[in-house]
């Protein structure tokens, strides 16, 4: 190619307009207050960020292979139950589990990975086998998991109080720091570096993309569709599992009421940083912006003193913002 | 005839879509109270012409007059209103909902109380009686709509169309998706409807239809009008010549064909669905260009779906090399070297935001996941970027990166990459549905060479065609379907287009020598 590639400035304002917007906000609340640009405050937002990009990174899998998952805030309430359960101190007063001794820390985590793969494996038949809209399929099991997650929090001799007591090695997953840096942010970013792996180098990533892109050419081209439904779908579920986990581990406690809302959260995240909701479209590093954004705006906005309830106002002009942005993205190109 | 009995009168429509010419000048002369066919091949432009006269389009030069007032439709209400109507092909009732509200939907009868407009049901329930009463249609008005049967519907929109007070009614095919039973109940609608005055403008392919139930027949060619005359006056050969006639240019690579031994063999090949094709068998060689000929509903594409396990089949046999084949799905056609280019490129081809790259592996990445991880996790971006690149240069496939989406390219472009995605398998039976269908001369004679190197090579490659020349001028042997059934296989070589039209049309069973040659 001979001609240069010229700078197109409405192209560039398009294409990474989520940055821009993350850039404009620091900016913004920078010169209101200076003492926002810190080590410590960011530190504090990628804490605090650290649950919402693993279920962001799960619910991100879904909207790239072109389906829908509202499900994910209450698995990530029953996992965060189930972990806390199975991670309370082996003295610690009104045990869930009595004379359950105190388990590794990993055990919990896996045991509610697998509850989230086991929700996910039921989300997927659902939605490939009974041919329910996913949408539907997933505000149906959002509905099981809070029941699941109810009754199990009811049970006695627990009924229903909040769980505590739990092991330190578990607590630390969520409070402690290796080298300075959280425990949690560093297996944040983990699931993030092994998502963008599977998504960009393998063989599964591109196949994921296919099928989000247009489902019948990816089943023309050999796909096998309802693998991939399923895979996604359990992959989400882990991803879910793992996020109630790590909630649990940073509050050191776990109620039925965990993860409430969360789901929509993550689709907000994944749209603003660019997933298109017709699938096939995705990045990693875009719905880490995405949900760093969210971040920024709650903590900024109480950091320079606006009223926190200015940020759902904010939150949901972005949200809109994002979208129409992307329509036009597409739709100029048709 | 004297001029008070012309109703519709289209003269000199020309109407031009960006690169194509769909009609020039053509004109039609409809009378009160007959039956006028039209006819042409699939591309002569009667669709266009009939949704000129129902205003769904607008033309860029010409008249309309009804009843000798000129007329401009603004859209398809207006076209209803001044009284044309059409019956498209394809149905969309509103399934849910009874026929009376299909019929009287936008303007259902109400009484006004207080600033309320209360929907009247009684009159709607009596106005749709007498208007069947009147037709002899026996449907109850308050039967739910996606009860009834496919020809049911058309009469419900036959209604429709007459409680317009509809003094042209343009049919599109209406025949295709109707028993014998039913047809013969459509006739006696149509008869009873030109026995009011009614004209009626009917599009079909099947002649022995046009023949029995039209007084005058035009025909089209390639978007001009080559005649009107009287039904009584045709013959089905007189219709096939009049509608192929045109003269053959070069527009093929040469190509000697060696045809070698039989590998894909279908046996006694029958649908899940009772409504697609029925017993098909042939057998294609390597090194053999299978063309496949019919017209719109003859079931080819279906057909060929079937084979690559897209569609469920009921019955028949399947066999690759001398051994029978079980195929399920698009792996399993894939693994056994088949390879299908889909009619709708944006349907069923395309990924329209991913990378030019991606959208070349995809298939063969999937199919030989090892060739390109070498048994590892992760895919080789060398591999990858190498056979991308391949078929951009032996395709000539004109894109700015490989990274460039596809949905950026021409259209021609997009199918060679979607050629290229299958010819990576190294497929030993290509299909290839209609594969130069709205792509440029260039990129077709690009896709004709290629199908000609394959044959070459000793593959198999299948060309579903509804373009004859195309058909005529590639194939080693022309097969043509009609109505899901195989009405013949012709010799490439000798193959007239007057012999495929008649095939296409008309299947008159294997028992009296369906085969010809």
């Amino acid at each position: 190619m001979t001609t240069k590639k010229k700078f197109n400035g409405k192209q560039f304002l398009v294409d990474y307009a989520i940055y821009l917007i993350l850039l404009a906000l620091v900016v913004i609340i920078t010169v209101i207050s200076p003492k926002f640009l810190s080590f410590s405050v960011f530190k504090d937002i990628l804490m605090q960020s650290s649950v919402r990009i693993v279920v962001a990174m799960g619910c991100m899998f879904i909207i790239i292979s072109g389906s829908a998952d509202l499900s994910g805030g209450r698995m990530v309430g029953l996992s965060s139950l189930i972990a806390a359960s199975l991670a309370q101190q082996a003295t610690a007063s009104l045990k869930f589990w009595p004379g359950l001794p105190e388990l590794p820390a990993i055990v919990p985590v896996l045991v509610s990975m697998a509850v989230g793969v086991c929700f996910g494996v039921f989300n997927g038949l659902v939605v490939s086998k009974l041919k329910v809209p996913a949408f539907l399929a997933t505000l149906g099991s959002q509905m099981m998991i809070f029941g699941f997650s109810s009754l199990y929090f009811n049970k006695a001799p627990n009924n229903s109080q909040p769980l505590g007591g739990l092991a330190k090695g578990f607590r630390d997953l969520g409070g402690g720091s290796i080298a300075g840096i959280p425990i949690i942010v560093i297996i944040a970013l983990t699931v993030m570096l092994l998502v963008w792996v599977m998504l960009t180098k393998t063989c599964l990533g591109k196949e994921i993309f296919a099928v989000g892109g247009n489902l019948e050419a990816a089943r023309v081209s050999g796909i096998n569709v309802f693998k991939i439904q399923m895979i996604t779908y359990s992959i989400a579920g882990a991803c879910y599992g793992l996020a109630g986990a790590l909630e649990s581990a940073r509050t050191s406690s776990a109620t039925s009421a965990y993860g409430q809302g969360y789901e929509l959260d993550a689709i907000a995240s994944c749209i603003v940083g660019g997933c298109s909701v017709a699938g096939g479209v995705g990045t990693v590093g875009g719905v880490f912006a995405g949900v760093i954004i969210f971040n920024v705006i709650s903590y900024g906005l109480t950091f320079i003193g606006i009223s926190p309830y200015w940020q759902n106002v904010v939150k949901g002009l972005i949200i809109i913002g994002a979208v129409a942005l992307d329509v036009r993205k597409y739709a100029s190109k048709k | 005839m004297d001029n008070s009995s012309i109703v519709l009168e289209m003269t000199d429509i020309s109407k031009s879509f960006p690169g194509v010419k769909a009609l020039d000048k053509v004109s039609l002369t409809v009378r009160r109270g007959t039956v006028h066919a039209l006819m042409g091949e699939n591309g002569a432009g009667k669709s266009t012409l009939m949704k000129c006269a129902f205003g769904l389009y607008h033309p860029d030069e010409g008249e309309i007059r009804i009843e000798g007032e000129t007329v401009r439709f603004q859209d398809a209400r207006d076209a209803m209103d001044k009284g044309v109507s059409m019956i498209h092909q394809e149905l969309h009732p509103i399934r849910t909902r009874n026929v009376m509200e299909n019929i009287w939907v936008g303007r259902v009868p109400y009484k006004k109380i207080g600033p309320v407009h209360w929907v009247d049901e009684k009159k709607m329930y009596e106005d749709t009686r007498a208007l069947f009463e009147d037709l002899e249609i026996h449907i109850d008005p308050r039967q739910s709509m996606g009860e009834l049967a496919a020809a049911h519907c058309q009469l419900v929109e036959i209604a429709r169309a007459v409680s317009y007070g509809a003094k042209v009614i343009i049919m599109d095919e209406p025949t295709s998706s109707l028993t014998e039973g039913e047809v013969e109940l459509l006739f006696r609608i149509i008869r009873k409807l030109t026995a009011q005055g009614v004209a009626i403008i009917y599009i079909s392919h099947k002649m022995d239809e046009i023949l029995q139930i039209s007084n005058e027949v035009t025909i089209m060619r390639d978007g001009q009008l080559v005649g009107c005359w009287p039904a009584e006056e045709l013959t089905q050969d007189l219709i096939v010549a009049r509608m192929v006639g045109r003269k053959m240019d070069n527009r093929f690579p040469p190509r000697e064909s060696h045809v070698g031994e039989p590998w894909l063999e279908v046996e006694h090949l029958t649908s899940a669905n009772p409504h697609s094709f029925q017993d098909i068998s042939f057998t294609l060689h390597k090194g053999e260009i299978l063309g496949l000929g019919g017209l719109v509903g003859a079931q080819r594409t279906e057909l060929m779906e079937s084979i690559f396990g897209l569609r469920p089949v009921a019955s028949g046999t399947v066999r690759i090399g001398g051994k029978p084949v079980k195929i399920k799905c698009p792996q399993d056609a894939i693994q056994l070297g088949m390879a299908l280019l889909t009619e709708e490129r944006r349907a069923s081809g395309i990924i329209p935001m991913l990378s030019v790259q991606d959208n070349v592996v995809l298939a063969n990445q999937t199919a030989h996941t090892r060739q390109y991880t070498g048994g590892r996790l992760f895919l080789s971006e060398k591999k990858r970027r190498d056979d991308a690149q391949q078929y951009i240069d032996s395709l000539s496939i004109k894109t700015p990166t490989q990274k460039t989406q596809i949905q950026n390219l021409s259209g021609g472009n997009q199918q060679k990459v979607l050629l290229g995605r299958w010819m990576l398998t190294e497929p030993e039976i290509l299909i290839l549905d209609e594969p130069t269908r709205g792509i440029d001369v260039g990129a077709k004679y690009e896709i004709y060479t290629l199908m000609t190197q394959m044959a070459a090579e000793g593959k198999c490659v299948i060309m579903i065609s509804s373009e004859m020349p195309e058909l005529m001028g590639m194939s080693d042997r022309i097969m043509v379907m009609c109505e899901g059934h195989l009405s013949g296989i012709l010799d490439g070589k000798t193959a007239t287009d007057e012999q495929i039209m008649m095939l296409a049309s008309t299947y008159q069973g294997a028992a009296e020598g369906g085969v010809v040659q």
